[in-house]
């Protein structure tokens, strides 16, 4: 059965993939997305009887994969209660995705391509997470990189979606650079990367240093911390999230599955897989819980100022991670899966819910040339209000459960250490903006005045330019409109709701975001925990946050809901009573204003940086040092110095072959004069 | 057979296929077309005899095997062949690639079809030759042999400046070459002997196998390429007819690791030990270095070819770490790039052919038109990339792994090679498949025709085959990488208790 919910998608995506064009397109979105469902109903199965009614855990090995020496890697499929909430989750966002991506795609022209990449993601997605070693799991780590690389970039004639591909896979590489020399230091300390041999040893390994990079460390610590940056590039975490904001090049479809509901959390999986790891270093899981702290605030702020609606969700999405790293780091670890899980429904929701606007815009996704939308999309929008109240933490949705026990969990290691307080600080700052943004979001979209209808959609170009000094580029705008363009024609622009297949997996969703944590929570967080993980998730012996976190005072627990109602408060304000109010504010703070709306300029520092500094180094290596140094003084100098000086050597060039032979011909000739005339030996 | 062993025949079979080409007359269209039958066939049955051959050989084993050996002239030298488990995957490459080079050169190859094929096919016997020589100065000529018809190759079908390429390439390997010939001779005076099993035991004196291995580096890091002796092989690359940058690639500089692996590092551990930082820092340097040159190429030729050397950075720099990962990755490296690099030549070949231009520039949104051909590009992209799943990974990660436990500075910079890899690789795909397809001159392109599937499609099968079931190659050279390693470490240890018992 786990071969079954891991391999359809595979099979799926060779099918949609190889026989697209022979089956057509129809035939391939059926295929994948019957696979899909397959898969999924088996992977709720699994998480019934692994994780709810107390299975046996399993690894089954399917096949070796390499042995070189003490080095054994296998093909396995590690099913415990953590690899079934990751399954649950993946393929039941990626079968609505599917569904949904039928309505949403039906005017593209290449949709068998679409599908195939789709469920070559979810089996790339699965093989992550039912690894049982550190090389399966980076496997699947590159393949979901590979399909969201693809998917991306799927409109492929549009430069922005190409500039952000790649963006996307390399700054993924460099979380993956940090990733590998993890797993070579694990295999140098252990002689082995599987999962259950390391875990056996972390233990002994606490404390013990290791002589690497010229220096003494503590051997868990730096190769939790040389893992952990393989997490932070995959979860788009602070330094490393550059690519994420971008991605949203790619079709909505895929941003809702790939950098919401899944791929992006692969860091947040990654960590609770390794808990045997992290849990042996304090240092680690305080670096863990400080980067995602500052994720959870920076990107929230970015989020206040961001017009584009999927930008929004985007940077959401990016500071949601930073809670679940919060989670994890101060040691909740099974808080951090619970956030994940519940945050796949709604952030999913919302996504799907972009797209459903988006789709009813005629692919418009700038905010600012929507508003009054609740009537003519009223299903959308009662979906994306259930997706948002879950989001900001209203009270009984699953954001409320998940997302205040994290806040809750670091004040409790906020009594004890300075990381766990600075994450609860920045995380009870953050519950505000995200509510703050995520109402502005509803507000600008569904509310006001009805903007769409005083701008004439087919000037688009027109429209680009006077927007232009809003520092969005005018040529991406034209781009994207070209390329969404096609088959739409330019038409009076008539908001209507989506069809069926995209709404189904809207109310589904919206029962998960409404639902999910109420009923999960005493499973997955709550008293039933220790049976439901049985020891997936490794708590040490030092570990008693989940019970201190019970403990903390009432106001530090009512605090985030607190800090909700007032962001709403705000956000109400400025958006339905005094539209002027944000706008004043912007001309008052230009600077900060420019700063958040610029994302704190971490695109244009690292494109000086790092960048630039490549490929001008690239170019003087090229031409100063093959050029001017290595050829001039080498094979191009001797050439000159010998035309130069004797004409001999001149003589001999006339054919370089003959040269050659003639070489040797010498060279021969001494061999043999060697062995044949005695007195030379 | 006919008193000639297995590997007599499969290194002497091609030179039969070039004799009967010679007895063809080729001036005429059938005439041409049946020297490329009787050099295809020739092919096919070779690499069917090394698939028989591979089919006997018992891996997983220290011992040479189909050893075969005959007395030559004078005493001492002698006629000697035999593989073990790390020549004997370079066998059967070779002879895989060779009928997918003829194949390329099918159409592309118009003028003096009878002299190329003839070329190519001495140029099979001698690489053959090279990886089953148990003798050193049959190795040598074999080894010094190849050159010259690669020369021809480039230097008749070639681009506009092959002359200053060839050039290049015969100032480079001469100078190389030689310095190899002094260290035989040397080598002979001390031992009296050139037979490669009894030299790979002989204890040279370790002052003297500092010289003798500079003396097998020079000629060896030439053919690797390492920096900085590389920049002969973009030029010759870009001049080469499409097969020949895929023999290149695929063979010819696997020569050098060979060397290393079957030379250098038995015969001279006291100096290999001694070299290997000398090793690492050349290995780094070219796998940063020659990058980022990568990233700023403007033809998709010598872009590929610079990859070559950073990936054979990844090659020195495993096998001077010297354990089991590192040196296994470090030969299945070899492999994968051999597939590979020779994979994205064809590549590059395919559309070389349609528009007779190598510039990026001058392409873009080709998938519109060709989308298999988009397809297959992008597998050998990020096979290139060391995409898991593919075999370019396992020879990095291998390698890289291996060389962690050896020396954790040099992993650390040569990992940097996993982001620049990706940066150049799928910024040269962007440029040339992805975008608008606005150029005229590419609106009328044809998708890959019968030939070039039947050329790329083995190529992508195996890449994948080998990226998840690696074993057929690691069994192969895991017991003689395994003895090649006890016998240095023992060779260490003899040295270092031989310099404490002097007074």
């Amino acid at each position: 059965m786990y071969s079954a919910i891991v391999f359809l998608p595979l099979l799926g995506f060779l099918i949609a993939g190889l026989l697209g064009r022979k089956i057509g397109d129809r035939a391939s979105e059926i295929v994948t997305t019957t696979f899909l469902f397959i898969s999924c109903a088996l992977s709720w199965i699994t998480f019934i009887r692994v994780g709810l009614n107390g299975g046996s855990f399993s690894a089954p090995v399917l096949a070796n994969w390499m042995t070189s020496g003490a080095l054994q890697v296998d093909w396995a499929l590690r099913v415990d209660t953590l690899t079934a909430v990751m399954l649950v989750v993946v393929t039941t966002v990626s079968a609505l995705v599917h569904l949904y991506s039928v309505g949403y795609m039906h005017e593209d022209p290449s949709r068998s391509r679409f599908f195939a990449f789709l469920s070559l993601f979810t089996f790339a997605m699965l093989m992550l997470v039912t690894a049982d070693n550190l090389a399966q799991m980076f496997f699947g780590w590159e393949g979901v990189g590979l399909a969201s690389y693809l998917l991306i970039g799927f409109w492929y004639e549009k430069p922005s979606a190409n500039a952000a591909a790649i963006k996307a896979f390399v700054v993924n590489r460099i979380g993956d650079f940090g990733f590998a020399l993890g797993i070579f230091l694990v295999f140098m300390l252990t002689k082995s990367i599987s999962f259950d041999t390391i875990f056996a040893a972390a233990p002994g390994l606490a404390n013990k240093t290791v002589h690497v990079f010229g220096g003494d460390w503590d051997a868990m610590t730096l190769a939790c911390l040389l893992l952990f940056m393989g997490a932070m590039g995959k979860s788009a975490q602070f330094l490393l999230h550059t690519w994420l904001p971008d991605a949203m090049e790619g079709p909505t479809p895929v941003s809702a599955l790939i950098h919401a509901a899944t791929m992006v959390t692969a860091g947040v999986f990654m960590v609770a897989r390794l808990s045997p790891l992290f849990e042996q270093s304090e240092t680690a899981l305080a670096v863990v819980t400080v980067v995602g702290a500052t994720t959870a605030f920076f990107a929230a702020t970015v989020g206040l100022v961001q017009n584009d609606i999927k930008r929004v969700i985007a940077y959401s999405t990016c500071s949601q991670l930073g809670y679940m790293f919060v989670g994890l780091g101060v040691g909740g670890y099974s808080l951090g899966i619970f956030h994940l899980f519940t945050h796949a429904f709604f952030k999913a929701l919302l996504f799907l819910g972009a797209g459903s606007v988006i789709h009813a815009m005629h692919h418009e996704q700038d905010m600012r040339h929507m508003g009054g939308l609740w009537k003519k999309i009223p299903l959308t929008f009662a979906t994306m209000t259930v997706g948002t109240l879950a989001l900001t933490g209203f009270p009984l949705t699953a954001g409320y459960f998940s997302k205040d026990a994290i806040i809750e969990a670091a004040y409790a290691a906020g009594l004890h250490s300075q990381a766990g307080f600075y994450g609860y600080v920045l995380t009870v700052v953050a519950a505000g903006l995200t509510s703050f943004y995520s109402w502005r979001l509803v507000f600008m979209t569904f509310f006001g005045k009805a903007r769409w209808e005083e701008v004439d959609h087919s000037s688009a170009a027109a429209m680009a330019a006077v927007h232009a000094h809003d520092h969005e580029s005018p040529a991406e705008e034209v781009a994207a409109d070209e390329a969404h363009g096609d088959g739409h024609g330019h038409h009076a622009l008539d908001p209507h709701e989506s069809p069926n297949t995209m709404m189904i997996p809207l109310y589904v969703l919206s029962l998960g975001a409404l639902f999910a944590g109420l009923i999960f929570k005493g499973a997955f967080i709550g008293e039933g925990l220790t049976e439901f993980w049985r020891g997936s998730l490794y708590f040490g012996a030092d570990n008693h946050i989940m019970h201190e976190m019970e403990e903390i005072p009432r106001l530090a627990g009512l605090l985030p809901t607190l800090m909700m109602v007032f962001g709403f408060v705000v956000s109400f304000w400025f958006y339905i009573v005094s539209p002027r109010t944000p706008v004043r504010l912007a001309e008052r703070f230009p600077g900060l204003y420019q700063f958040l709306l610029n994302k704190w300029y971490f695109d244009e520092l690292y494109d000086a940086m790092f960048v630039q500094p490549a490929f001008k180094l690239g170019r003087l290596f090229w031409k100063g040092g093959d050029g001017a140094i290595i050829d001039r003084l080498g094979p191009d100098g001797i050439a000159a110095r010998v035309q130069d000086g004797a004409g001999w050597m001149a003589r001999l060039q006339t054919g370089y072959i003959y040269n050659y032979a003639f070489a040797m011909l010498i060279g021969l000739a001494a061999i043999i004069t060697y062995f044949l005339v005695p007195w030379v030996r | 057979m006919f008193g000639f062993g297995l590997l007599s025949w499969l290194t002497f079979l091609p030179l039969v296929g070039a004799a009967l080409i010679l007895a063809v007359p080729g001036d005429s269209k059938a005439g041409k077309n049946n020297i490329r039958w009787i050099a295809l066939w020739t092919t096919l049955v070779v690499f069917a005899l090394s698939l028989y051959a591979w089919s006997q050989f018992v891996p997983g084993v220290a011992d040479f095997q189909f050893v075969e050996q005959k007395s030559w002239f004078g005493s001492g030298l002698a006629y000697k062949m035999g593989v073990d488990g790390v020549s004997f995957p370079f066998v059967v490459l070779t002879a895989f690639l060779m009928p997918l080079c003829i194949a390329a050169s099918w159409a592309p190859i118009q003028n003096r079809v009878k002299e190329y094929m003839i070329a190519f096919l001495v140029l099979e016997t001698l690489m053959i030759g090279v990886f089953t020589a148990l003798d050193l100065v049959l190795f040598y000529l074999f080894f010094e042999g190849g050159l010259i018809p690669m020369f021809l190759i480039i230097g008749v079908w070639g681009g506009k400046r092959r002359i200053y390429a060839s050039f290049k390439f015969f100032l480079y390997t001469l100078a190389g070459s030689l310095l190899m010939l002094i260290a035989i001779l040397a080598m002979y005076a001390q031992t009296h002997t050139t037979d490669i099993t009894a030299l790979l035991h002989a204890r040279f004196d370790p002052g003297l196998q500092k010289y003798l291995w500079l003396a097998f580096f020079a000629s060896f890091a030439v053919k690797m390429p390492m920096w900085p002796v590389h920049t002969w092989l973009p030029d010759a690359h870009v001049e080469a007819p499409t097969a020949g940058s895929v023999i290149l690639a695929g063979i010819l500089l696997k020569m050098g690791g060979y060397g290393f692996i079957r030379f250098s590092l038995p015969m001279f551990p006291d100096a290999s030990h001694y070299f290997a930082p000398l090793v690492f820092a050349l290995s780094i340097i070219a796998i940063v270095y020659t990058s980022l040159v990568a990233l700023v190429q403007e033809d998709m030729k010598k872009l590929i070819a610079y990859s070559s050397v950073a990936h054979m950075g990844f090659v020195t720099m495993g096998l001077f770490a010297m354990n089991q990962q590192a040196v296994q990755g470090a030969v299945f490296q070899m492999v994968s790039h051999g597939l590979v690099s020779g994979a994205l030549f064809l590549c590059v070949g395919v559309v070389y052919d349609r528009l007779h231009t190598r510039e990026i520039a001058a392409y873009g949104g080709i998938v519109a038109r060709m989308p298999v051909y988009a397809t297959v590009f992008m597998i050998f992209t990020m096979a290139n990339v060391g995409l898991p799943g593919t075999s370019g990974f396992i020879g990095e990660f291998l390698s890289l792994i291996g060389t962690f436990r050896a020396n954790s500075w040099v992993a650390f910079f040569a990992t940097t090679g996993v982001i620049l890899s990706a940066a150049y690789a799928l910024y040269l795909y962007w440029r040339v498949v992805f975008g608008k397809l606005e150029k005229p001159s590419l609106s009328s392109l044809q998708d890959l025709n019968p030939r070039e599937w039947a050329v790329l499609v083995p190529l992508v099968l195996l890449t994948i085959y080998y990226g998840v079931h690696p074993g057929p190659i690691l069994d192969a050279c895991s017991g003689s990488v395994a003895a090649l390693i006890g016998d240095y470490n023992s060779a260490l240890a003899l040295t270092k208790t031989a310099a404490l018992t002097l007074p």
